[in-house]
C-alpha cells in the first residue's frame, strides 16, 4: 500500500472517494431528471471520458503513443453493425471488445518492439487501412457504402456508457495495486531499467494495449446503435484518435482523474462551441489547445496542484516566521 | 568455478567493432575487474552479457546456461544484476519503492511479504534505512548509485555488474563505495566492475581484463596488469 500511495506527487488527496461516489450517482439519475438534449450530450461526454481513461492507461503509463483508438473503436461499430438485432447491447459491446481486443493484441505482438515516432505512425497507419478495406469490402461485395445499425435509445446507450465507465474505473483501480500495475509504472519511468529487475516490458506493453482496446471497442458498439447509421468515415474518423489524446494532455495524463476532467471540460467545450460559435469553433479550439500546451504542459490538474502546493508552502514558511 | 563465460563475442555498430572478438571467464565470488579507454567496449560487453543488445556472433554463458540471445528480464530472473554508468532510477518513486521494485520483480513468485522483508534488508545492507523515504531529486548523486547498486542487489543476483560505481564521486564516497563492493562480496555476490578510479581498482580487484578498441589485450592480477607494458602504454601511461 505505501508502494502505490506515494507513487506519484500527490500534494493534495485526489477527490475523495465520497464525493466520486456522489458524482456517479447523480449520473445515474441523470437521464430521468433532464431533457433528451443533456443525456445524449453527456453520454457523448462519457464516451470521450472512456476512451481518454483506455488511452491514458497504455499510453499515458508507458509513453507510447497510441493513435490506434479511433480503429479499436470503429471495430466495435461495426460489430453493432453487424451483430445488431441478432444479439442484446452488452452482447454487442462484449463482441465489439473483444474484437478490439484481439486486433490490439497483433499490433502489440508486431510493433510494440518498435519505439517512439514509428509505433505512432503504425497505430494511425492501422486507422486508415481499417477505414479503407471496409469501405472496398462492402462497395464490391455488399453494394452498398454504410449501414443501418438496429438502434437502442439513448437512454439505454447512457446506461451501457455508464456501467462501461464503473468498470473501466474498478479494472484501472484494481490494476494501480497489482503486480502488473507496478510493471507499467516500471516501463514509464525507465523501460531499460525495468527490463533489467526482470520485468517482460514487451508482455505488459502488450498485455495493456489489449486491455484498453477493450473498453475503446464496447463505446464503439455502444454508440454505433445510438447513430443508427455509420459508414467507413464515420466509424474510422480519426478524430476518435486524436481527441483523446487532446483530452488526456488537457486534463494531465500523470493524475487519475486528469483523463476525466480533460475529457469533459474539452468535449462540453466542443459542444458549447459547434452549437453556439460554429463559425469559430475550430479556431478556438486550436487556441485553447495552444494555450493549454504553452502554460499547463501537465494539464489542468498539473496546474491545480501546483497552485496548491504554492499556497500550502506560504501557509507553512508564515507558521515559520511566526513561531 | 566458472560463472560467466564468453567465447568469441562480437558486436559491430555500423562497420566498427565494438567488442572484437573477446573471451573472458568469471570465477564465483572473485572480484573481477574491466578497464580500458573511452570507447573501448567496455560498457557494450557489459550490455551484451545483461542481454539489453545481442552479440553478432560469439557465445555467453552464465551458471552453464546459454545466455546470449535471451532478454534481460529472463537474465536478470537467472540471478545476473547490473547497474548502469548513468545511474537508471526511477526517477518519480522514493528510495523504497526503488528497491522494492527489484525486490518484486527479480525473482518469479515473490509474495508482497518476501519483498518487503528483502528490500528492509537490503536497505539497511547497504546502509539506506534512513533516506528510504526521500525522494531520488533530493539526494546525492553517490546516494542514487547506492540505490541502484540496492536495488540490483534486491533482485538477488548471484553476479553483479557494476558500471562505473565510483564515477563522479569525491575521495570520501569513493572509499565507501569501496567498502560497500567489498561486503557485497563477502555476501557470496561475484562481481564484475568497470571502473577508472584506479586506487578502487588496483585494491579490490582479484584479477583485471583490458580492453582497447573492442580487443582483450591484456588479463591478469592487478600486480601483472600494472607491469604489462601494452597496457601502460595505452592505458595507464609512463
Amino acid at each position: 500500500m505505501k508502494l502505490l500511495r506515494a507513487y506519484r506527487e500527490k500534494p493534495v488527496r485526489a477527490v475523495p472517494a465520497a464525493a466520486v461516489v456522489l458524482i456517479l450517482i447523480l449520473l445515474g439519475l441523470l437521464p430521468g431528471m433532464t431533457p433528451p438534449y443533456t443525456t445524449i450530450m453527456v453520454g457523448s461526454v462519457l464516451m470521450y471520458i472512456i476512451l481518454s481513461l483506455c488511452w491514458n492507461m497504455f499510453s499515458g503509463a508507458t509513453g507510447y503513443i497510441s493513435l490506434a483508438t479511433a480503429a479499436f473503436f470503429g471495430l466495435g461499430v461495426y460489430a453493432s453493425a453487424f451483430l445488431g438485432g441478432t444479439l442484446p447491447l452488452p452482447a454487442l459491446m462484449l463482441v465489439g471488445g473483444a474484437a478490439a481486443s484481439v486486433l490490439a493484441f497483433l499490433i502489440g505482438l508486431i510493433t510494440l518492439r518498435l519505439r517512439g515516432v514509428y509505433f505512432t505512425i503504425f497505430t494511425l497507419g492501422i486507422v486508415k487501412l481499417l477505414e479503407q478495406l471496409i469501405l472496398y469490402l462492402e462497395i464490391h461485395f455488399n453494394n452498398t457504402r454504410g449501414r443501418f445499425v438496429v438502434s437502442h435509445s439513448y437512454t439505454e446507450v447512457f446506461y451501457a456508457l455508464y456501467v462501461l465507465l464503473i468498470l473501466l474505473l474498478a479494472a484501472i483501480l484494481i490494476i494501480r495495486r497489482s503486480r502488473f500495475g507496478k510493471a507499467l509504472i516500471c516501463i514509464a519511468e525507465g523501460e531499460d531499467a525495468a527490463q533489467h529487475i526482470g520485468i517482460n516490458a514487451t508482455m505488459v506493453k502488450v498485455l495493456a494495449f489489449t486491455i484498453s482496446a477493450f473498453a475503446m471497442g464496447a463505446a464503439g458498439a455502444a454508440m454505433a446503435t445510438r447513430w443508427s447509421y455509420i459508414d467507413p468515415y464515420i466509424a474510422f474518423n480519426a478524430n476518435y484518435s486524436f481527441l483523446p489524446v487532446l483530452m488526456v494532455i488537457f486534463g494531465g495524463s500523470r493524475y487519475l482523474p486528469g483523463p476525466i476532467i480533460g475529457a469533459a471540460i474539452f468535449a462540453y467545450l466542443q459542444e458549447l462551441l459547434t452549437t453556439r460559435f460554429p463559425y469559430i469553433y475550430m479556431l478556438a479550439m486550436g487556441l485553447i489547445m495552444i494555450a493549454a500546451i504553452l502554460f499547463m504542459p501537465r494539464g489542468i490538474l498539473g496546474l491545480i496542484y501546483d497552485g496548491v502546493r504554492k499556497i500550502h508552502k506560504r501557509k507553512e514558511a508564515k507558521a515559520d516566521d511566526g513561531s | 568455478m566458472t560463472v560467466l563465460e564468453g567465447k568469441g563475442v562480437n558486436k559491430a555498430f555500423g562497420g566498427r567493432k565494438a567488442v572484437d572478438n573477446v573471451d573472458f571467464d568469471v570465477q564465483a565470488h572473485e572480484i573481477l575487474g574491466l578497464i580500458g579507454p573511452n570507447g573501448a567496449g567496455k560498457t557494450t560487453l557489459f550490455n551484451l552479457i545483461s542481454g539489453a543488445i545481442r552479440p553478432d556472433s560469439g557465445v555467453i554463458t552464465y551458471k552453464g546456461t546459454r545466455i546470449s540471445g535471451r532478454k534481460p528480464y529472463a537474465i536478470c530472473h537467472m540471478g545476473l544484476g547490473r547497474t548502469f554508468q548513468t545511474a537508471k532510477n526511477f526517477p518519480d518513486l522514493t528510495v523504497y519503492q526503488n528497491v522494492r521494485m527489484g525486490a518484486t520483480f527479480g525473482k518469479k513468485g515473490v509474495s508482497e511479504a518476501d519483498a518487503e522483508r528483502i528490500t528492509n534488508e537490503v536497505l539497511a545492507f547497504v546502509g539506506l534505512q534512513d533516506a528510504a523515504e526521500k525522494s531520488m531529486k533530493d539526494i546525492t548523486l553517490a546516494l542514487q548509485k547506492r540505490v541502484e547498486v540496492a536495488r540490483a542487489l534486491a533482485t538477488g543476483p548471484d553476479l553483479l555488474m557494476l558500471d562505473e560505481l565510483m564515477a563522479g564521486l569525491n575521495p570520501t564516497e569513493v572509499g565507501e563505495a569501496m567498502a560497500l563492493v567489498s561486503r557485497i562480496r563477502d555476501r557470496g555476490v561475484t562481481i564484475v566492475m568497470i571502473e577508472h578510479v584506479m586506487r578502487a581498482i588496483m585494491n579490490m580487484c582479484d584479477r583485471i581484463l583490458v580492453l582497447h578498441h573492442g580487443q582483450k589485450i591484456a588479463e591478469g592480477t592487478p600486480a601483472e596488469i600494472a607491469a604489462n607494458p601494452t597496457v601502460i602504454e595505452i592505458y595507464l601511461g609512463e
